[in-house]
């Protein structure tokens, strides 16, 4: 396409450098928002840049089209710097319509850059997205620096010759707008082309027309003035650590991380699980690694999903279910029969906003109560909580070493944001790994249900199928060693101590908490746990290097907490605990140390933005 | 604490485990317990394969009185822990014990999933018409009418009839029997026999709340008239005179009871059992005992594919010559050197 005119200021030896870029793409949900972002995604992180993404779409699949709660979006923040979070404020708002610029123009910087599908800014679309006169004219963008394109009209044009209808033309417009951004940000297509040609295998006309789409809009950046002041950008590849990258996203990270878990402790998975927003991915990467041993089973509900994975557990395998917080709920039940018959369980939640059905497609961090608290009677168990997609992998992996050593269930706290995000990773190697196999080898004569290992408190994991080990377990309260049903006061006494102790026993077993960044002790500590953690490192980073005695502190292990807890945070004069939700690890904090731990909380559906958490840092320090 | 016997030298009183029975006096429940203890050294399973798998109520219990593995699971879930623990091991030979409220009420959704996806185990129903362990309220399996302390002037519920639910989930065996029956281990047998899911609902009495509730199908003065035993093969006649018969009214396509040599009707008249003809298994299920005796027996026995041959011919197809490697796996796509 070089026999086109390419304007001496576009050249890319001209173009801007900047350390970084927040792109925020935003459309119709039948637009493939999504689809442009993973692309967007990939190619930038085979450019080397680190990114962190954030899909923001509705809970609708295909609500009505032009429709503000229809609007789709996906965030993109990349450069040649370390990046934590997928950035507080867009630097450029692409809006396929008038409905996603209405949704999303309040959080693009004053001065960035708006691209507009002109050719939807018709007097329906207008009015549909709320509009009393067009924004394109009436100058309320004048803070922005705005490009006007009738993208409808154009990529008709580009598809003409494949013969698509009109509609199936339109759906090419993502592709088209994914190649003006990869000119503007000097991208190659090569990835998008390949990935367009493998998808579309089996129907070639559609992947031409996107693949025209996509060159068709890098070409209009070519030959196009695009306008005073609108500049072409590069941004260098990141120093990132040696070693071979992929892109991951939380949902493959926890399925990767659980496979490699369950293999480290020589059993193989059986993960029962029901449908529910945002977890289901896990049980779509699971369902296709049968090679692996794994044995997905789709239950008719929540509560037959944990309970045949808490069957398979008693039969051997490692037994995992997943869901969100009000499938957790309908879980709660079974949780205790895990517990009283001690058996090895993984419980993921896929943290979501909201009590009952709440915004399923929005990320709060607010079942930490629920996992901490949220059974009847004294019903304790390990939680663990991830705080990046790639980190779902290490604590997967954790779940399955605490679980089959200690035989208890694990909570696993991810969240929508973590489970949808991407980011890039540097591989691990697990057969470098130390396996934590488990251990059958029980001596018969020896055996009781409930006798236990001195050291952990585990009991003997006896699988049906193992000759003269036959025995019974349930709920009722039991025996201690024989497993017995057992109404003794004494006895409940004992068992109730024994479960507790058990698992506080763990914290001798977990790494002591470190400090991510900042001293051992200090004038302030920030606190956090789950994916607040890119804002509050960001954040925290940018105050020690304004000179601030602020030290940041983010928990993998939520129960029990790591044994050095304490005596670190009482090395600080002021705790504070930023958390998308009303306060929940700050209770428990409180509860365990007496310490003044101060809450900073969001529940809007939105995850922190660095300045907030720079706000807090601030109030926190002055007061 | 247990002794390994080979199998062949198993007899009843070793599937018993040493903890004290405590249903009450005249339940209904120590004779299935029997019944299943005569049966199991007469079945080829290995000692440590069978899994008594149960959710709560009296009869859920039963797991603790056998010698073998044995779960005692929470209201009306065994089906799916039992379908978790054989999807895991097909090798194990699972049977859930069960009763009407766990099993049709708290537990309705989970058994019909466990009956339509036929997984291999025998589900053994013991339905007293009534709440036992928490004492005395009606079930859904109750009449209408009848007072308990939850419906002190009579239940208005629809009663359920669980092998018409049965076969409607789209089960493939279905077999009644009652508590005391000499034959049961009979049926029980069949039930192990067949590859799928087996439901055997035991028609037991619950001596304290609901005494004497079969007693119109089962008091000896009455059994006869009240009773039919179906063979596969072989005509639907029974009565004291072995001279009643049920036949399909071709109209209304319905059954009904008739007499052998009445009306000019003779044996070729009577129906012959199929018990692999579905629709036959319904209306016989359906036979209440009212205008109709109520069908004993293997009502309907038609194997398909079990769910864990389903996941099991899968996992196989997923197979590969090589070990998989997760290492591999995580480096499968997009990758770049940095």
């Amino acid at each position: 396409m070089n026999e086109l005119n390419i304007k001496a200021g576009q050249n890319p030896s001209s173009r801007k450098e900047v350390p970084s870029v927040v792109i925020r793409f935003a459309g119709d949900s039948g637009d493939g928002i999504q689809i442009t972002g993973s692309r967007f995604t990939d190619t930038t992180a085979l450019a080397g840049n680190d990114l962190a993404t954030f899909p923001d779409f509705p809970a609708e699949i295909r609500a009505p089209v032009g429709t503000t709660f229809g609007v789709s979006a996906f965030q993109i923040n990349f450069g040649s710097r370390r990046i934590e979070t997928h950035g507080d404020d867009p630097d450029v708002l692409v809006a396929l319509n008038p409905a996603a610029l209405m949704v999303n123009i309040a959080r693009l910087k004053n001065g960035g850059t708006v691209i507009v599908d002109s050719g939807t800014f018709t007097d329906r679309n207008l009015k549909k997205a709320g509009y009393k006169s067009n924004p394109l004219e009436d100058g309320s963008l004048a803070a922005y620096s705005l490009l006007e394109i009738d993208i409808t009209k154009l990529v008709l044009e580009s598809v003409k010759e494949f013969g698509l209808s009109q509609k199936e033309g339109l759906r090419c417009k993502n592709f088209w707008i994914l190649g003006l951004v990869f000119w503007i940000y000097g991208r190659k297509r090569e990835d998008t082309v390949e990935w367009l040609k493998t998808k579309f295998a089996k129907r070639p006309e559609i992947a031409n027309a996107n693949i025209a789409a996509l060159n068709a809009g890098h070409v209009y950046g070519e030959v196009s003035e695009l306008g005073d002041g609108f500049d072409l950008y590069s941004i260098p590849a990141a120093e990132m650590p040696a070693g071979l990258y992929r892109t991951v996203t939380g949902g493959e990270a926890l399925a990767w991380g659980l496979v490699a878990g369950a293999e480290l402790a020589d059993l193989k998975i059986f993960f029962g699980s029901y449908p529910i927003t945002p977890a289901s991915p896990v049980l779509h990467s699971l369902a296709r690694l049968k090679q692996f041993g794994v044995k997905t089973f789709q239950a008719e509900d929540e509560i037959a999903a944990i309970c045949s994975a808490i069957g398979a557990s008693y039969a051997g395998a490692l037994g995992i279910t997943s869901s969100s917080g009000p499938g957790i709920a309908l879980k709660g039940e079974a949780i205790g029969l895990a517990i009283s018959t001690e058996l090895p369980l993984i419980i993921v939640n896929s943290q979501r906003a909201g009590p009952s059905t709440g915004l399923p497609t929005k990320t709060e961090q607010s079942d930490l109560y629920q996992a901490v608290y949220g059974r009847n009677a004294d019903a304790p168990l390990v939680v663990l909580a991830s705080r990046s997609p790639s980190d779902c992998f290490e604590v997967a992996i954790e779940a399955c070493r605490l679980a089959a050593k200690y035989m208890t269930p694990v909570m696993l706290l991810t969240d929508g944001y973590i489970g949808n995000a991407a980011e890039p990773w540097l591989i691990p190697t697990v057969s470098d790994r130390e396996p934590f196999p488990v251990n059958r080898d029980i001596d018969p004569e020896a055996f009781a249900p409930y006798s236990r290992d001195p050291e952990t408190l585990a009991r003997p994991w006896a699988v049906p199928g193992m000759a003269g080990f036959e025995h019974r377990i349930g709920g009722i309260e039991k025996e201690d060693g024989s497993g017995n049903i057992s109404y003794e006061p004494e006895n409940h006494q004992q068992m109730t101590d024994l479960r507790r102790n058990k698992i506080l026993g763990i914290a001798k077993d977990i790494p002591a908490q470190a400090v991510e960044a900042g001293l051992e002790t200090g004038d302030l500590a920030v606190v956090g746990w789950g994916s607040t953690y890119g804002p509050i490192s960001r954040a925290v980073d940018n105050k020690i290097s304004a000179g601030k005695s602020v030290s940041h502190i983010h928990l993998r292990h939520i129960w029990p907490f790591p044994e050095n807890l304490e005596s670190l945070l009482r090395g600080f004069k002021k705790v504070i605990v930023p958390e998308m939700n009303d306060g929940q690890l700050k209770t428990v904090l409180r509860d365990q140390f007496l310490i003044d731990a101060v809450p900073v909380t969001k529940v809007t559906g939105q995850p922190f933005k660095i300045s907030e958490i720079e706000d807090a840092i601030d109030q926190a320090l002055e007061s | 604490m247990n002794v390994v016997v080979p199998n062949e030298k198993l007899k009843p009183a070793d599937f018993a485990s040493d903890q004290e029975v405590r249903w009450c006096p005249g339940c209904g429940d120590y004779a299935i317990l029997k019944a299943v203890q005569r049966t199991l050294p007469d079945l080829d399973t290995p000692k440590e394969k069978y899994v008594f798998v149960s959710g709560i109520g009296c009869s859920s219990r039963f797991p603790y009185y056998m010698s073998t593995y044995g779960f005692h699971t929470i209201h009306g879930r065994a089906p799916a822990f039992a379908t978790g623990i054989k999807i895991t091991n097909p090798d194990l030979d699972v049977w859930m014990v069960t009763g009407d409220g766990d099993g049709f009420s708290i537990g309705g959704n989970h058994m019909l999933h466990v009956l339509r996806r036929n997984v291999d185990l025998q589900i053994l129903l013991c339905n007293n018409e009534i709440y036992g362990l928490t004492k005395g309220q009606y079930s859904p399996t109750s009449g209408i009418g009848l007072k308990t302390p939850s419906s002190p002037t009579g239940s208005v519920d629809n009663p359920l009839k669980p092998l018409v639910f049965t076969l409607g989930a789209g089960a493939r065996f279905a077999a009644r029997g009652y508590d005391t029956q000499k034959t049961l281990p009979v049926i029980l047998k069949r039930a192990h026999a067949h590859k799928g899911t087996s439901m055997v609902e035991i028609l037991q009495n619950c001596i304290v709340y609901n005494d004497a509730v079969f007693d119109n199908v089962l008091a000896r003065d009455v059994a006869p008239e009240k009773q039919v035993h179906v063979e596969h093969g072989e005509p639907l006649i029974y009565g004291a005179e072995k001279n009643k018969g049920i036949r399909l009214n071709t109209k209304t396509l319905t059954l009904e009871a008739v007499t052998i040599g009445e009306d000019g009707i003779t044996e070729d008249d009577i129906l012959v059992h199929d018990e692999k003809n579905r629709s036959l298994a319904m209306m016989l299920a359906a036979m209440d005992g009212d205008e109709l005796p109520v069908a004993l027996g293997v009502i309907y026995c038609d194997p398909a594919e079990t769910y864990e041959d389903g996941i099991e011919h899968q996992m196989d197809a997923a197979k590969s010559a090589e070990t998989p490697s997760i290492d591999a796996l995580l480096r499968d796509g997009h990758t770049w050197e940095s």
